[in-house]
């Protein structure tokens, strides 16, 4: 089997954001990066898959140099090899979509992993894009998956419950939270990852059709209002609740 | 730009879902805006009730139609409705960000070399141009976009936008157009429910629990004040990964993200990843008996004390007044 997974490189959830003068970026001193949340879920089901089938677990992410140390994490917990697609500056979904495609048909990857969303700009627009571009089917919000010869069967999360979703390979997989616990690299894996090859060419984007006419902080909330510390602030609440906020 | 908007509607179980009143409306103020048109879509095998779609504003609704719509698949409701985008000329085409919306809307976008932009909580029209803006970095940022494709694709938040009844008892027409040759790439073969209840994403309020509940059995509390609201549970990561409530239920990033009119937030701190999914509410409750917790910096109204004190009280007072 012959598996691609696609990951990002992002500010960690917990990094306080400011906005850089330019308003078109963040800024970036201080911001550390790490492997998007969901793509770890997604690499661990590629391992899976491969350990089960047997094949190979290629990598791509599409980013700066510092992608390849997301690559390296991703290596460390087991992928074969990398592949750094080269950009610069932003880039749209679909545009970026078009690149990963480009190079998961080049290397005839038949099951495609990614991560429900990125935790940077929270598209959850590119595992769907991919998967259009390349003519494959689809599930997103995956939180079960099996794989049967050529068969799929997964379960997606939506409003109230789940659908079973039924498709064949080749398919596009976003991962969502539930699908399996990601394994940690140990360090052997860290040690082996150094020698594992990372390719790097530039991304074949597609037309950008996003213009980001400016990042800002939302306006400041004013601090709610604290109206008591026990229950006989209770009627004051529901007062507030049902005339000021008319909500109840 | 003369806008063409397309506002893509949604059903289950044969019946429009609220979201989709929401955009509608959103359908109905933009095209009076920019002195453009709008009509509806909704891939189906049968809608009840699209002539509601009158209501709020739609002189016509198109039920683009298969017997294998009657299940839920995107793939399928793809292609219907960008071949029916294609054929209309429309150069908008508005969704609600659901899950079936997120699914489809991407490939829509493909399949019409379109831009696209997702989630958007506000949708302005300036000098000629429809600019989003999106929450992004789990809320802690606000990103305004603009798309130079001829034809865009937006999805709405759901619950953030007003559906706005317009011609009280109005009736849209509804035609129907068959889809001769579906893409049945998926198929969904059933539907899990997860048990009667209803679901954070599509709740009006919402009361949520978090690890200052000390034990699952605690919940209770959440629950009774959450039956006298008509509300739905919500819960943080901390006590879903401990087991003490199903994952459907989880607010935040690593769960759902929801904009009720309400949402009351009992025993949780308030950490930016449940933040990134329910500071678009419109009301926030709080009841933390840490008054310096990071939930208090984005609730309305807070009550600073215990939650097996004030989650009793405040469930009899609303039963009080409901009665
Ligand atoms: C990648 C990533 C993704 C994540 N995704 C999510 C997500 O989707 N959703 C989410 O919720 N979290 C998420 N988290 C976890 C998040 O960081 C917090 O750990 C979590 O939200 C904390 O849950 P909590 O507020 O219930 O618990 P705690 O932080 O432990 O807070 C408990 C609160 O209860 C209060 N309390 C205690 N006793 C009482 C009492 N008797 N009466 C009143 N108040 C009391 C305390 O003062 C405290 O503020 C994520 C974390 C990471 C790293
Ligand atoms: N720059 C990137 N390089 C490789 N994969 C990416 C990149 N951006 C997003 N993805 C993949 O697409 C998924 C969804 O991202 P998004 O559509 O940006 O929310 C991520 O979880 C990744 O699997």
């Amino acid at each position: 089997m012959n598996i691609a997974v696609c990951v990002s490189h992002v500010p960690d959830t917990t990094t306080k954001i400011r906005i850089a003068a330019d308003k078109q970026n963040i800024e970036q001193q201080g911001v550390s990066y790490i492997l998007n949340p969901y793509d770890e879920f997604a690499i661990e089901e590629a391992l899976k898959l491969k350990e089960k089938n047997g094949g190979e677990v290629v990598v791509i992410s599409a980013g700066g140099e510092t992608s390849k140390e997301t690559i390296r994490k991703a290596l460390a917990m087991g992928a074969d090899r990398g592949v750094l697609l080269k950009t610069n500056g932003f880039v749209d979904s679909i545009s970026l979509a078009k690149a990963l495609a480009e190079e998961i048909k080049s290397n005839g990857s038949e099951i495609v992993l990614m991560g429900k969303q990125s935790i940077d700009y929270d598209n959850s627009i590119t595992a769907q894009a991919a998967a259009e571009i390349l003519g494959y089917g689809c599930v997103t919000v995956c939180v079960d998956l099996k794989i049967d010869g050529t068969k799929v069967i997964a379960e997606r999360e939506i409003e109230g419950g789940r659908e079973v979703v039924e498709t064949s390979l080749p398919v596009v997989i976003s991962a969502q939270k539930g699908l399996n616990n990601p394994r940690y690299p140990a360090i052997k894996g860290i040690m082996e990852a150094k020698r594992k090859p990372i390719a790097e060419k530039d991304a074949a984007l597609g037309k950008v059709h996003t213009v980001l006419s400016e990042l800002k902080l939302p306006s400041a909330k004013n601090p709610g209002r604290i109206i008591g510390t026990d229950s006989s602030a209770v009627p004051e609440l529901v007062r507030l609740l049902r005339e000021e906020a008319k909500v109840i | 730009m003369s806008l063409k908007i397309l506002a893509v509607l949604e059903q289950r179980d044969s019946k429009l879902k609220k979201s989709s009143f929401e955009v509608i409306s959103k359908a109905a103020e933009l095209a009076s805006l920019s002195g453009g048109s709008f009509e509806a879509v909704v891939a189906a095998s049968s809608v009840e009730d699209a002539a509601k779609a009158g209501e709020y504003g739609a002189a016509k609704v198109t039920v683009l139609s298969n017997a294998a719509f009657a299940l839920p698949c995107s793939s399928g409701y793809a292609k219907a409705v960008a071949d029916y985008a294609k054929a209309s000329g429309a150069n908008v085409l508005l969704l609600s960000n659901t899950a079936m919306g997120k699914d489809i809307a991407p490939r829509i976008a493909v399949k019409l070399d379109a831009g696209i932009m997702v989630d958007a909580v506000a949708l302005g029209y300036e000098g000629g141009d429809l600019i989003a803006t999106r929450p992004v970095f789990a809320g802690k940022a606000l990103q305004e976009v603009k798309l130079t494709s001829e034809v865009k694709v937006i999805t709405l938040r759901p619950n953030v936008f007003k559906a706005k009844v317009s011609s009280p008892g109005a009736s849209a027409e509804v035609l129907s157009s068959a889809v001769d040759s579906p893409d049945l790439k998926e198929r969904v073969t059933e539907i899990k429910k997860s048990e009667g209840k209803l679901d954070v994403a599509e709740a009006d309020i919402i009361v949520s629990g978090g690890r200052g509940l000390k034990e699952a059995g605690n919940f209770n509390l959440v629950e009774d004040l959450a039956d006298a609201l008509g509300a739905a549970v919500g819960a943080s990561r901390a006590v879903v990964d401990a087991g003490w409530r199903p994952h459907g239920e989880q607010v935040g990033q690593t769960g759902k993200t929801v904009s009720p009119s309400l949402y009351v937030a009992c025993g949780i701190s308030g950490a930016i990843q449940h933040l990134a999914g329910m500071s678009s509410s419109k009301y926030i409750v709080a009841i933390n008996k840490d008054k310096d917790a990071p939930i208090f910096q984005v609730a309305d109204y807070g009550i600073a004390g215990d939650v097996f004190e004030v989650l009793p009280a405040l469930t009899a007072e609303i039963k009080k007044i409901k009665s």
